[in-house]
């Protein structure tokens, strides 16, 4: 086999001349990454690429045995070549954005419809059967919330079959990216999903970091420890403000109010804490590329530590209420399975992952910023219900506050602790750079491409609610309708994420 | 149940009394900005991500508080200041300069819409596009620090109980007709209020094919709240203010 023929292994973060990406027939390129999918490899991102007037697929995947490495490789676009989906339900959105942006077919692709454009002609999917009823809810919804249509088809009250939606929100944010300013382009990037903001920003400024001349471990300028520990501690309390949100957003679904209004007012103080790091509540305008723009005083990072020990204690109260309290656990409890092996099939991350029994994290497996040095604690738990998910977030929220203390802790024991802000030195040319991030709802990544002029020419995202979306729908299958509210919450998955 | 009520009595009440007593938000926090001279204006617009300034003027439509006007002049230019009461009437009046600031409490509405709604005012919320941060700064007024319903506002989930609609996001393509038609489902007289930069002025989005840019640019707008998300406070007071409910 030629050196071209075959993918190669890539970390993270580094910047790769696309002169290196392997550029091969469709057809090898198709069997090497089967081979891979079916020992255990999952899609990180697949999409479409300029390639000297012509369209280049470039498939990223990641694997267990890699230690820190993913695989890339790549195939020129040819029209109805043989669809993944075929093999592995975990492509099936990637193709469906591959096919929408480059306006072809793939072949055997088991539902070849548009993701976010013209939504209002779509064709939603039938089951046939005389005793099949369909619900369908949405776009606008009762609650205060995002945008989306979901129809249920259903025998009985017993769901069947459900089909999700997106694309309302749909902003155009892709294409619009690569016409920006630098200065501009990370202000819509962390509009992509302002839940995520600090793990948007983060990436954006760890793949120009990455693409910037200089050498240093491919990061170009080397990185102070105080902005590196400060960024994880923003990435840290993003998680848990989440995390402590979404455990009171499933309270208050089984009408267990008092919990609900606990941890709803927990999450403002968690959010008030990045307000005091960043000016922002979601911490918006914090990581850019060589900077950490808000600098933190000492004071400040004292009494954001005792805010911490306060909710983490209180956290943990209301949490061991919660998680006693037999109306809620009855609820909970083998609600929306999600099977490990389904979990697996449709290439799910994060927490739903984890509560699924998948032992992966990005801050272990890929480590990034201060990860590094920091021992991660990976939860997993097997019954993939509603439960599951609900305990991994508690869990996840409580370390992240520990994690944050500590983070604090170092800082304020650092000798310099001064925050840098370094105008942004010239990208690389013709290069490649992938960041990957464990965002609180898995694993988010983003990459972006340099023409000959150092210029970025494109950029891609994917939120982790991009792989998830299909767990929600899997989940659901032989449920109640009445239980979507309550499954739908413990995914709590992002609609701005994937509309772009 | 013992422990529901040992939590519940350790809890205790943690509702703000504003606006019968003042409340200060962290210093940390970027509220209305003072513009404090014309010196370093120009400059300052060359960094602006959202093209908000122009003439020494802030945009506050445009803007999304991101403070980098502020760092990069020194403070000569801007100031922001943790006040948090920022909303107006017409789009115009949001724009600042070192003559003109915002003065929320003037931002009222008319006395037949506060007669009607002043003791009871339904909303209904659209969220047309967006990053979902303006709507979740809208979801915490429900919670117990906030507790919008105190003055008896609430949100309601259809169209047809609402005497208005709360609408954020830059109203993508894909939702204008939705939007549309939650619009026209809400009986009159209705009050169209938009929250957050997106829903004023496409916010970070601006300039996208794939989004209208505003809502004044499909519906009447009756009350803009500037931010980006606004903070749950200024959306609060904005309210308050607009239907005189602190009476
Ligand atoms: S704070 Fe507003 S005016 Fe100042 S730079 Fe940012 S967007 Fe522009
Ligand atoms: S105004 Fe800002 S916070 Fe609100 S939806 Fe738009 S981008 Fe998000």
């Amino acid at each position: 086999m030629k050196e071209n023929d075959a993918f190669i292994e890539y970390r993270p973060g580094e910047s790769l001349p696309l002169s290196q990406i392997p550029r091969m027939h469709y057809y090898d390129f198709y069997n090497q990454a089967s081979l891979e999918i079916d020992r255990q490899a999952q899609v990180v991102h697949y999409f479409p690429l300029e390639d000297g007037g012509k369209k280049l697929l470039l498939l990223v995947l990641r694997k267990k045995s890699l230690h820190h490495k993913l695989l890339i490789g790549a195939a020129y676009a040819v029209n109805d070549a043989i669809s993944f989906t075929v093999r592995s339900k975990m492509f099936h959105l990637f193709e469906r954005e591959i096919m929408e942006e480059l306006n072809l077919r793939l072949h055997g692709h088991p539902w070849p419809k548009p993701l976010r454009k013209e939504i209002q002609n779509y064709k939603l999917f039938t089951l046939q059967g005389s005793e099949v009823h369909e619900v369908g809810v949405g776009p606008v919804h009762a609650g205060v919330i995002e945008p989306g249509h979901f129809r249920f088809s259903a025998v009985g009250e017993e769901v069947k079959f459900l089909e999700i939606q997106l694309g309302y929100q749909h902003r155009g944010i892709e294409k619009l990216l690569p016409t920006l300013s630098l200065a501009r382009m990370p202000t819509l990037i962390e509009g992509v999903a302002g839940d995520s903001a600090v793990s948007l920003a983060l990436l954006f400024a760890n793949v120009i970091e990455g693409l910037t001349l200089g050498g240093g471990e491919g990061q170009g300028l080397p990185k102070s420890t105080a902005d590196s520990i400060l960024r994880t501690l923003a990435l840290e309390l993003e998680r848990s403000c989440n995390h402590i949100g979404d455990l009171g957003a499933l309270s208050g679904d089984v009408a267990f109010l008092p919990a609900a209004a606990y941890f709803g007012r927990m999450r403002g103080e968690v959010l008030n804490l990045l307000l005091q790091l960043s000016g922002n509540r979601f911490g918006k305008n914090l990581i850019r590329p060589f900077s950490y723009r808000i600098p933190l005083t000492k004071e400040r990072a004292v009494t954001i530590i005792k805010k911490i020990d306060e909710v983490k204690r209180e956290v943990e109260e209301v949490g061991a209420l919660l998680f006693s309290t037999p109306s809620v656990l009855a609820r909970f409890e083998h609600i929306g399975v999600l099977a490990h092996t389904t979990a697996l099939k449709l290439g799910v991350v994060g927490v739903a992952a984890r509560a699924s029994n998948i032992d992966y994290d990005v801050r272990r497996d890929y480590p990034y910023e201060y990860y590094h040095d920091i021992n991660v604690p990976v939860r997993s738990l097997a019954a993939g219900d509603v439960l599951s998910r609900a305990r991994i977030r508690y869990q996840e929220s409580i370390d992240a506050l520990i994690i944050s203390k500590n983070l604090l802790n170092h800082w304020i024991s650092l000798d310099e602790r001064a925050t840098r802000a370094v105008a942004v030195p010239t990208l690389s040319a013709s290069s490649l750079v992938i960041s990957l991030c464990e965002a609180w709802r898995g694993e988010m990544s983003l990459a972006a491409v340099t023409d000959s002029k150092g210029a970025i020419v494109k950029i891609k995202i994917k939120d982790p609610s991009f792989h998830n979306w299909a767990g929600l729908a899997y989940a659901m299958r032989g449920g109640e309708i009445s239980d979507f509210p309550l499954c739908n919450k413990s995914f709590n998955l992002s609609y701005c994420g994937v509309d772009l | 149940m013992y422990q529901i009520l040992w939590n519940r009595f350790k809890q205790g009440k943690r509702t703000h009394a504003y606006p019968k007593a003042p409340l200060e938000l962290p210093e940390m926090y970027r509220g209305l900005p003072l513009i404090q001279g014309s010196d370093k204006g120009e400059e300052a617009a060359t960094h602006c991500p959202q093209q908000a300034i122009f003439s020494s003027s802030i945009d506050l439509g445009k803007c999304i508080f991101c403070g980098e006007c502020e760092q990069r002049s020194n403070s000569e230019f801007v100031r922001f200041s943790n006040c948090f009461e920022m909303s107006t009437n017409t789009r115009e009046e949001l724009i600042v300069s070192e003559y003109r600031s915002i003065d929320a409490k003037s931002c009222l509405g008319r006395k037949s819409i506060r007669e009607l709604f002043g003791r009871s005012f339904q909303l209904r919320q659209v969220s047309a596009g967006g990053c979902n941060a303006c709507e979740s700064d809208i979801n915490v007024l429900n919670t117990p620090f906030f507790d919008l319903a105190r003055f008896g506002v609430q949100i309601v989930a259809s169209p047809r109980h609402a005497d208005g609609l709360m609408i954020t996001g830059p109203v993508t393509l894909n939702m204008k007709h939705a939007l549309l038609k939650t619009y026209n489902a809400t009986p009159a007289p209705k009050l169209v209020i938009a929250v957050g930069s997106c829903a004023i002025a496409g916010g970070p989005f601006y300039d996208s094919p794939e989004v209208i840019g505003g809502v004044d640019e499909l519906l009447p707008v009756d009350l803009f709240i500037p931010g980006c998300p606004p903070h749950p406070m200024t959306i609060l007071s904005a309210i308050v203010n607009y239907l005189s409910l602190h009476h």
